[in-house]
């Protein structure tokens, strides 16, 4: 049973030890006091944890797509790293959500076996990147509003997402700190790579006005001291933004926002096209082969 | 008197074997190198061994919890319960002194201490920090080559004096 290097602990013989893929992980919330607060309705906290929890899973899956295709083998291990981050992320809200409402779900429950009208998550963290400046836009966009609100969502009066938004604000530094370096090299670059990251732009500013539309339960958790208005988060999007742009030498787009349907979004379960094709390649492994675990 | 003696021996023993697991992911150092067995109890008549994550999907904690739960049964504390801790999060200003030095041995540089100040985390761009040291060479005169590495708490980074690239437990 011992083991003296990593290798030999993932090579032994037996399969019910898996590290970071696949199903059937055990509960990454062993031993966490999970009890809702007083005061805090668990439906409502649950409701937020799959928000939270789906913009992290969602936005890890489009990472992991780019694995074997980014453009330097540097880069594919920036995102692969950043993607794994979002995932452990997700794995303790998707948790904490089963926990809160009850209904005592898993992670790969949440995961895996939901359709797409009950995924939370901003459409922002679902669409497909054109190319590499795309993702780059997109991913700073993601990092700098999930870091602005995990920054303010570790004072929440609910102990376990302050404790799993204190853990990923030191990951997300690290990522928005990527994506903006690499936002100023191809904004202040060559000729062919500005005007990428012109084009980014331009594709990523329609799904920005979402990201600070508070839904019925952020309010009524916001008032509890449990969420976080998103609407507190613009000025310091806007002033990270407008210093990274600044230095890349690029100018925010002007655009409107993305519509939903009838005032709905991704928050409601209102996904774009995308959502489909990116759920049919996460869940058809877990829904063909009930109970499998890999 | 001699049941509490017996009990601060027996915590003693628990957190001496739990504190000597390798880290798989760097198993030049401890858990407690690492500062991540953060406490040691008794419940009744039951161990209860404190584990706080790196990294919220840091891969090798699961395995961690098997391997201290293998040697304590092993060393006859038959229901030892391991459990997970996420609050206060890791930070690498956890890592031992003698951490430190086993990280240098490996050819690892140590991390440096974390600078926080209150109020929004400040975007630090292309700026360079204080200094890492060659692990191989002690020059200061090194880069950074790429901000993520092989794990999670890795970056890479070469020594521009003896030419050689290395890794770098980097301040979270």
């Amino acid at each position: 049973m011992g083991f003296d290097t990593a290798y030999e602990a993932i090579t032994e013989e037996n399969d019910t030890e898996r590290w970071a893929y696949g199903t059937g992980f055990t509960d990454p919330m062993a031993g966490v006091d999970t009890s809702v607060p007083a005061g805090v309705d668990g439906a409502d906290l649950a409701a937020y944890c799959l928000m939270l929890g789906d913009d992290a899973l969602v936005m890890s899956h489009r990472l992991q797509q780019w694995l074997a295709r980014a453009p330097e083998l540097e880069e594919e291990t920036a995102l692969a790293n950043i993607g794994l981050d979002l995932l452990g992320q997700a794995r303790l809200l998707l948790t904490r959500a089963g926990a809160a409402d009850g209904t005592g779900r898993s992670e790969d429950d949440y995961a895996f076996l939901r359709g797409e009208r009950e995924f939370r998550n901003v459409r922002l963290a679902e669409v497909a990147d054109a190319d590499f400046a795309g993702l780059i836009a997109r991913l700073l966009v993601f990092s700098t509003w999930r870091l602005a609100l995990l920054a303010r969502l570790t004072r929440s009066a609910d102990p376990v997402l302050a404790a799993v938004a204190a853990q990923g604000v030191k990951e997300l530094t690290y990522h928005r700190d990527y994506s903006a370096q690499w936002l100023i090299m191809l904004g202040d670059g060559t000729d062919y790579s500005r005007e990428r990251a012109v084009a980014a732009l331009a594709a990523v500013a329609p799904l920005v006005p979402e990201l600070f539309e508070p839904t019925a339960v952020e309010d009524r958790l916001a008032a509890a001291g449990v969420a976080v208005d998103p609407a507190q988060l613009q000025a310091e999007f806007a002033a990270v933004l407008g210093q990274v742009l600044g230095e890349a030498t690029l100018d925010w787009p002007t655009a409107p926002g993305l519509a939903g349907v009838s005032g709905q979004a991704g928050r409601h379960g209102v996904h774009t096209e995308a959502m489909g094709y990116l759920l049919a390649e996460l869940q058809s492994l877990a829904r063909a082969t009930p109970g499998a675990t890999w | 008197m001699v049941t509490e003696l017996a009990a601060t021996e027996l915590l003693t023993r628990a957190w001496e074997i739990a504190a000597a697991v390798p880290d798989p992911e760097l198993p030049a150092l401890t858990v407690a190198d690492l500062g991540i067995l953060r406490e040691v109890t008794i419940d009744g008549d039951r161990l209860i061994v404190s584990l706080t994550p790196t990294y919220s999907a840091c891969p090798a904690l699961h395995d961690i919890q098997r391997e201290v739960a293998s040697r304590l049964a092993d060393a006859g504390f038959a229901n030892a319960k391991v459990r997970a801790v996420l609050s206060p999060p890791w930070s690498t200003d956890l890592i031992t002194a003698d951490g430190r030095r086993k990280l240098a041995e490996a050819g690892i540089a140590p991390p440096r201490s974390v600078q926080r100040a209150a109020g929004p985390v400040p975007l630090t761009l292309f700026a360079a920090g204080p200094p890492v040291t060659c692990p191989r060479c002690g020059s200061a005169d090194t880069e950074r080559t790429a901000a993520f590495g092989s794990t999670a708490c890795k970056d890479l980074r070469r020594c521009r004096a003896c030419g050689e690239p290395f890794e770098h437990v980097k301040e979270i």
